[in-house]
């Protein structure tokens, strides 16, 4: 049974629409990346997993479990079971990096403060920032944010790691340190679904690759496929286009 | 001139500075009472007003008439209508009370406009990462938002604290024995109106102007902390 | 004895209460270009004048943003007279909403100086502007994007001020009000209507001062 099932999801911005009838499924442990140009409702996908925007029609499977996005208490329980890592990294500004990672799991979940903060250092120093823990957001360099970001998710344990264009704000420098994190968690069999401009780590890491243009889902494939033969013009133009630099 | 050296120490006696200290006293004390109370009812209107907090919209179109009829009324019209509105409910309310209410009226309708503009100013991201971390609304108000948002929303407060300060000079109309109601009664008394008045507007000056200071100091010093 | 709103008893006034509405948006209009004008001097004295002159002028600014408009007035009303100048009520209001007015105008165009980029002149200069040509199509137009929201607040601040002329007898809005609240004794109702004209007036002068910043200036955000 996959772990998570989309199925023919759409949802609109007031009127416009930015989804159409978005199918995918993800196996557990699996990495699946979307891809496409911007605008192409890869990061609106995501906030629709999370509850961010209500879809107006598809439905969306948990392991199984069938998703009511209408119910709070329904939405509280897929919540926990997903984390997400922004492309602005959104982390509390006013909170150090430690309790970044361990406000969640004590105020929402309630776990004992103790146990948490051992796991949030931890965390932190998994991702290379033992150093830093008690730096604030605006202290630290975006790549450094992006790394607390991604321990603020796994404190929460989450069975699917959503990633929305994790790179993207940052300097091209310091890109590295992130990929690296993300490749560590894949190595330890997380389940994530990875919206990214990074084709090389795409490639890479993804054993299934989407391409989204227009709200819709264009192709689907392995990233040989996708990369190296893509089935459809819109697919073969993008990977030209973003390819040849 | 000559004749305001001759009468001040008469002016500045033992009985009229305690009376002049008193209505100080009552300026401060209606103040102080009316913005307090008045922003802590904007404080909730302006959670009302938030659509991440409150989700019936019917609520938030409340929140915002209030806020659209109480800042578009003059201190003096809205002092009356609370008066009689006392008077036909019935309450036995002390002029201070009406006063005071005026006050907090003025200032909930400010508060709530302020704070919301704060609460709003604060990056949308921060809302969305509380919210898929499953914390409630206001969960994230308190933790998250509002810890970012003091250093937008104290500042403006205080600047319009310090007009309703002013405006409280207009309770004077219904009897309240502040400042100006003070400066009437010496007047009436055989002083002059230039001493009279001239010394409760320094006396006024002392009571705004620290506050005018430190609002200002804080907007410079508060305002690009921790905050993108 | 329980008391009955009866609003049938004052809509004979609601006329005469829109006449004094009128004498309220004059009342605050005379005042706003009075204290523009003011204002306007002053700020160009901070940012330009003579040292002695600008503290001077810093003084004024401080002593009439901190103290109440109705003691100014008092002050002008009761105590002018005993150095022989004596004002009407109208006059006494009218000037004392003008001075205090002046100082808020003088706080809010220094902002509006102070925000003209160095750059942008540059870039004209460059361009082969005139002097004339740089205040005409870059200083002005600036200047107007920047200072129409502040000012436009400040007219719709001012025409609620007004109502402050009542306590000296003048007849605008509040002040008729006053007057059938004498001979009505239907207090509630007649404030309350006061009230509604109060609202009604400057949500009318919200609307066209955001059509007119929104036209001339291309300013989105709302009026007041």
């Amino acid at each position: 049974m996959p772990h998570l099932v989309i199925d023919r999801l759409s949802a609109n911005y007031g009127t416009a629409p930015v989804l159409q009838d978005v199918s995918l499924s993800v196996e557990r442990g699996e990495i699946v990346s979307i891809i496409g140009p911007s605008g192409s409702g890869k990061s609106t996908l995501l906030r629709v997993l999370t509850g961010l925007l209500k879809p107006h029609a598809g439905v969306v499977h948990v392991a199984g479990a069938q998703v009511d996005y209408g119910s709070a208490a329904a939405l509280k329980k897929v919540r926990d079971r997903f984390a997400v890592v922004f492309q602005q990294y959104n982390l509390f500004q006013n909170m150090t990096a430690l309790r970044n990672v361990t406000i969640a799991p004590t105020i929402v979940k309630k776990r004992d403060a103790a146990e948490v903060e051992r796991e949030a250092r931890a965390l932190l120093e998994k991702v290379g920032l033992s150093h830093r823990i008690d730096a604030y957001p605006d202290e630290l360099s975006g790549g450094q944010q992006q790394r607390v970001a991604i321990a603020r998710a796994l404190a929460l344990k989450p069975e699917i790691l959503l990633l929305d264009e994790v790179t993207s704000a940052l300097d091209p420098e310091l890109v590295a340190e992130v990929l690296d994190t993300i490749r560590v968690l894949a190595a330890e069999g997380m389940t994530m679904l990875i919206v990214s401009h990074e084709m090389g780590f795409v490639r890479e890491i993804s054993s299934k690759v989407v391409f989204m243009a227009d709200g819709k889902v264009v192709e689907v494939g392995p990233p040989q496929q996708i990369f190296d033969a893509p089935q459809t013009e819109r697919c073969a133009d993008f990977v030209r286009r973003i390819l040849r630099h | 001139m000559a004749s305001l050296i001759e009468e001040a120490p008469r002016f500045f006696g033992y009985y009229n500075l305690i009376f002049l200290g008193q209505a100080f006293a009552y300026t401060a004390l209606l103040s102080l009472v009316g913005c307090g109370l008045g922003f802590l009812v904007g404080f909730g209107l302006a959670v009302l007003r938030n659509e991440r907090i409150v989700g019936f919209a019917p609520l938030r179109w409340f929140a915002t008439i209030y806020v659209e009829i109480f800042r578009r009324i003059p201190f003096l019209v809205k002092l009356m209508v609370v008066f009689f509105a006392f008077q036909l409910a019935g309450f036995d309310a002390s002029m201070f009370a009406v006063a005071a209410t005026t006050v907090a009226l003025s200032a909930s309708a400010f508060s709530a406009e302020n704070i919301r503009a704060g609460l709003e100013s604060v990056h949308r991201n921060q809302w969305d990462a509380a919210e898929t971390m499953n914390m409630g609304g206001l969960t994230a108000l308190r933790r998250v938002i509002l810890p970012q948002a003091w250093a937008i929303i104290i500042p403006p407060s205080m600047t319009y604290s310090v007009g309703l300060v002013k405006s409280t000079s207009i309770a004077s109309q219904i009897g309240v024995v502040e400042l100006t109601y003070a400066a009437k009664i010496l007047n009436q008394k055989g002083f002059s109106a230039a001493i009279c008045f001239g010394t409760i507007l320094i006396l006024y000056f002392i009571l705004c102007y620290p506050l005018n200071l430190f609002a200002s100091h804080l907007e410079r010093r508060l305002a690009p902390s921790r905050h993108r | 004895m329980a008391y009955t709103l009866q609003y049938g008893q004052v809509t004979p006034y609601l006329g005469y209460l829109a006449g004094g509405a009128w004498l309220a948006l004059q009342l605050a209009a005379i005042a706003f270009v009075i204290g523009w004008a003011i204002g306007l001097v002053c700020a160009s004295v901070l940012e330009y004048g003579p040292r002695p002159l600008r503290w001077l002028v810093k003084a004024y600014v401080v002593f009439f943003l901190n103290t109440p408009l109705l003691v100014q007035i008092f002050f002008l009303y009761f105590a002018l007279p005993d150095w022989g100048i004596v004002l009407g009520s109208y006059q006494a209001v009218l000037l004392g909403m003008a001075i205090n007015a002046g100082a808020y105008l003088t706080e809010i165009q220094r902002a509006g100086f102070r925000s003209i980029r160095k750059a942008e002149i540059e870039a004209a200069e460059t361009l082969g502007f005139s002097r004339i040509q740089i205040i005409r199509y870059v200083v002005l137009p600036h200047i107007g994007k920047v200072l129409f929201p502040p000012l436009s607040n400040q007219y719709i601040i001012l025409t609620m001020t007004t109502s402050i002329a009542a306590i000296f007898g003048v007849e605008e809005l509040t002040g008729r009000t006053y007057n059938i609240n004498a001979q009505t004794f239907r207090s509630f109702e007649i404030f309350s209507i006061a009230a509604l004209y109060y609202i009604a007036l400057t949500l009318v002068a919200s609307g066209a001062l955001y059509a007119v910043g929104r036209y001339f200036f291309r300013i989105k955000g709302k009026v007041f």
